[in-house]
């Protein structure tokens, strides 16, 4: 009986053990080793403990490093345009799609294609659609007479061309996430609206939107943080050229520490890019959180109110 | 519901056609491109749909499992065999010991009250958060250094392994959440010991959220490339190693590399056919409370 019962007791824990070890050798460890070595003079033909300790260098180098603080700008902006553009056009599709139509859940599949594409595949086709002469976009615009768009080659169509190929992937993750919020919100409200002769427009300005708005952020957010993480596409795209045009900061890491063998100074901008997005997130949790608070409070007063 | 007469409107029905084309047209391109020849791919008279398709890239890709020898290739390139093998072991065997490890701490936190839900999805998110790109470094450094496992499968097995485990924790967790409790206290009666009422009990009821989170673990580990391109070497590259590591600046031979890249895709695309209801449910789990 006594052997039983410490069997069932230990139970938890050897359920528990696998899972935590792999996250605690595997992922813990490193993380915490990459802040460490942030403070190291370290290339890769060195074992950790040789590399120098430097201190704060390797972020004052990163502060003073001009192309690190173009790569975080690229980053910004990046994040920026192409979260702005998907929220507009992924919200906007999902209100106009918002109808009991058969094939819905066919067209949802048909959407959710390009998220699970390899990004190194999305890339390889992108880069196809604009290479200068065989793609499908020059050639478009020489037949109709146009002269052809210098895609990757020109700084600034540069951006425009990785944007437009995150916007195609991403698009469909805003336009599902609103579609489902929208579709669970409650009737009653839009059916009181209708009989107080509300038109489609007021509708979606006073009614959807302000209710779906606790999702909107979140989804924003995901995509916030998933927008800082993009790499594959933009490295088979353009490599981060032409110049640093579209070097974005994880792109920057990945070439410090594989073309310049700066495993410190990588580690640094890791650590950078980490604390970046460990804001967001946060901001993200205290948002819920404080929604939550608020549907607490709202529910209690109805409670109060009907008792 | 006067609103549903209006989906007869044809402009309604052209916004969802051109949606469709736009979404499915790179991938059909890619697809298209794959049948092409080099000669065809350049030859701008020749239509992006319309040609004389070809197995011929198909056959140079995989000439070296092929049952017989393609006549048009004269060295056959075992690169990419041997990488769509490598990619297959890699991405099943992570997705297993993912899953399995994934499905009893998640059992252990429901169960056992180990931690809150809260402390759970917190721990996942900011797991979440972490770029592949910002692994890279300590990844590299323990791996080659302390581990002496660079170079070698378990040593990527076990980097995807520990990458995906927070998000399957997750899921399985809300699905685990509604497996009544009266089912295992029966079994509990009967004489099932913790790990017989588990496997027995638990995992059948919860074979959706089983699915979704194999779906996700095996898309990652599938498709990854950052770590895959520090850890492996020659003979253990994954297929996206391989795909970049032969985009050359000039001279891309397009039609071979749309046959490797559409290879690469397939797997992700069966899937999104067969349980595209689970891939949303795992996707929209994050941000709408499921």
């Amino acid at each position: 009986m006594s052997i039983a019962n410490k069997a069932n007791r230990l139970t938890p824990y050897v359920f528990m053990a696998p899972a935590a070890i792999i996250l605690a050798v595997a992922l813990l460890y490193p993380i915490g080793y990459m802040i460490y070595a942030s403070f190291l003079d370290w290339s890769p033909s060195q074992r950790i403990g040789e590399a120098d300790f430097v201190g704060l260098r390797n972020y004052i180098n990163l502060m003073h490093d001009a192309a690190f603080r173009e790569s975080f700008w690229v980053t910004v902006k990046f994040a920026a345009v192409v979260v702005t553009l998907e929220m507009f056009i992924g919200v906007g599709l999902a209100l106009l799609l918002d109808r009991n139509i058969k094939g819905m859940s066919f067209l949802r599949t048909i959407f959710i294609l390009p998220m699970m594409i390899a990004p190194i595949v999305v890339g390889l086709m992108w880069r196809y659609m604009y290479h200068p002469t065989v793609g499908i976009f020059n050639r478009t615009l020489k037949d109709w007479g146009f002269e052809g768009i210098p895609w990757l080659s020109d700084s600034t169509w540069a951006f425009v061309a990785v944007v437009m190929a995150d916007v195609w992937q991403w698009t469909p993750f805003i336009f599902i996430l609103s579609l489902a919020a929208m579709q669970s919100l409650p009737r009653s409200a839009l059916e009181a609206a209708e009989i107080d002769g509300a038109s489609e427009m007021q509708k979606v300005i006073h009614i959807k939107l302000p209710l779906m708005l606790p999702v909107l952020i979140v989804t924003l957010m995901l995509r916030l943080i998933d927008a800082f993480k993009v790499l594959e596409v933009i490295m088979v795209l353009t490599n981060g050229g032409p110049g640093l045009s579209t070097e974005i900061v994880a792109m920057r890491i990945f070439r410090t520490a594989q073309e310049f063998q700066e495993l410190g100074e990588a580690a640094a901008m890791s650590n950078t890019l980490l604390m970046v997005l460990m804001a967001l997130t946060i901001g993200m949790f205290a948002y819920n959180k404080m929604q939550e608070g608020r549907a607490a409070k709202m529910q209690a007063m109805a409670a109060k109110g009907t008792a | 519901m006067s609103v549903q007469k209006e989906t007869q409107n044809p402009l309604f029905y052209m916004l969802i056609a051109v949606l469709v084309v736009m979404s499915l047209g790179p991938i059909l391109l890619m697809l298209a491109t794959s049948f092409k020849t080099n000669v065809d791919v350049y030859d701008s008279s020749v239509s992006a749909f319309f040609f004389a398709p070809t197995l011929a890239n198909y056959e140079t890709v995989l000439c070296d499992v092929l049952w017989y020898e393609p006549s048009h290739v004269d060295y056959c390139d075992p690169t990419f065999g041997r990488a769509l093998g490598n990619s297959l072991f890699v991405a099943l065997i992570s997705t297993g010991l993912t899953l399995l490890m994934g499905c009893m701490a998640a059992y252990a936190l429901v169960r056992f009250k180990f931690m809150g839900r809260g402390t759970v999805s917190m721990t996942t998110l900011l797991m979440r958060m972490v770029p592949p790109a910002v692994l890279l470094v300590p990844v590299f450094g323990i791996w080659t250094f302390q581990y002496g496992l660079d170079g070698t499968f378990t040593g990527i097995i076990l980097v995807y392994t520990a990458m995906n485990l927070p998000f399957v924790i997750w899921i399985l967790q809300s699905f685990i959440v509604q497996v009544p409790i009266q089912l295992e206290e029966a079994a509990r009666m009967d004489g099932a010991n913790p790990i017989q009422i588990f496997f027995l009990v638990v995992l059948p009821i919860i074979k959706p959220g089983l699915a979704a989170a194999a779906i996700f673990t095996f898309r990652i580990a599938w498709n990854e490339f950052l770590l895959g391109n520090a850890l492996l070497d020659r003979n253990t590259r994954t297929v996206p190693v391989t795909i970049v590591n032969s985009i050359t600046e000039y001279d891309i031979n397009w039609g071979v590399i749309m046959a490797t890249g559409m290879l690469l895709a397939i797997p992700p695309i069966i899937f999104t056919f067969v349980a595209s209801k689970q891939i949303i449910t795992g996707m929209t789990a994050g941000a709408v409370k499921g």
